[in-house]
């Protein structure tokens, strides 16, 4: 692979630092609620083509996430938390991650057309292009409400997972994806409340760094009204069970209560944003529980 | 490039050619099952 792009980069990257490109972390999450999308649909799915399903949605995650670095790298380089990434640190040259996240994209999709259906490659299509023009390349850098569009690139996991088991898309994965896009926002703000230094360095316009502090914690407790209302509405709409309903409820009310102690306080310096964290930490467990929770409800009433 | 540079290249790209021989075989493992599964469906 080429490395004299980049003056820094003397030797060819290392097959981990590939790896490190496709975001592996941030991946789980997006597996996991695409498989719960794929589970939770009606038509059950050839266990081989619903595994290539949920392998393209990691593909197409990794791809994405290999482009968003591709972009970024200058953004990445003044940021702590990502400073150490393969082209920032001068692992890699820019043109091979490129070629990676182009190569992996087409992948991903040629392979989920051909193990599944069009309409779960389309949407997976759609997913990788939003991620990577709408939000990274056109909001991120131009407005405070970059994560607020952008969340749904990552919306799309369980919407694609629905589409590969049946060929359509219907309320309820609908419903799913309201979910996460809405989820996001206040899952993001509450990471950049404690990591804003980072943002306000790199001069990407978060809310924090853009709108203060204050704005960002209303913005939070604002932003979980409609995210609880839209989590309870499979159940309410009578698409899932009792078994959802209960977890939908439960997971909301404590989410809800950790967001309001963020809304509702100031930081002090050196208080180190003890609240901010565990409501980022349980925004995590939260979608973890609350798609679990449907999957548990599909397969015990099968609502 | 020193000798050592050349080493660090040279176990690099080994070890890249292993990953990729990995996937190039799991990827032929995966389109043969795709296959089957196709075929099962009528597809």
């Amino acid at each position: 692979m080429n490395t004299m792009t980049n003056p820094n980069v003397s030797l060819p990257a290392e097959w981990r630092d590939f790896l490190a490109l496709t975001k592996p972390k941030v991946m789980r999450l997006v597996v996991f609620t695409g498989l719960c999308g794929l589970l939770v649909a009606p038509q059950a799915i050839n266990p081989v083509l619903g595994f290539t399903a949920i392998l393209c949605i990691a593909l197409g995650a990794g791809a994405a996430g290999a482009l968003n670095q591709w972009y970024e790298s200058d953004l990445d380089s003044k940021m702590k938390r990502t400073a150490g990434r393969p082209l920032p640190a001068g692992r890699m040259d820019r043109q091979s991650a490129l070629h990676f996240g182009v190569g992996l994209a087409f992948f991903s999709v040629i392979l989920m057309e051909l193990a599944t259906n069009m309409v779960a490659a389309a949407v997976l299509s759609a997913s990788i292009l939003f991620y990577v023009f709408i939000y990274t390349i056109w909001l991120k850098r131009r407005t405070p409400q970059n994560i607020v569009i952008g969340g749904a690139a990552g919306a799309f996991p369980p919407v694609i997972g629905w589409a590969a088991a049946t060929g359509n898309v219907t309320l309820l994965p609908l419903l799913l994806f309201a979910i996460i896009f809405l989820w996001t926002p206040p899952h993001f703000w509450a990471l950049s409340l404690f990591v804003k230094s980072d943002y306000a360095n790199a001069g990407v316009p978060m809310l924090p760094v853009v709108a203060g502090e204050r704005v960002t914690r209303h913005q939070i407790g604002l932003y979980t009204i409609p995210m609880a209302a839209v989590a309870i509405a499979p159940w309410a709409l009578g698409l899932t069970g009792w078994v959802y309903g209960a977890a939908a409820i439960a997971l909301n009310a404590v989410f809800a209560a950790l967001a309001a102690r963020v809304s509702l306080r100031r930081s002090i310096p050196g208080d180190g944003m003890k609240p901010e964290k565990q409501l980022f930490a349980f925004s995590i467990l939260y979608l973890f529980l609350l798609f679990g929770a449907l999957v548990l409800d599909h397969w015990t009433i099968g609502a | 490039m020193t000798p050592e540079e050349e080493q660090v290249v040279r176990e690099r790209q080994r070890a890249r050619a292993k990953v990729m021989a990995w996937l190039l075989g799991a990827f032929v493992v995966l389109v043969f099952a795709i296959s089957i599964a196709k075929m099962q469906l009528g597809g």
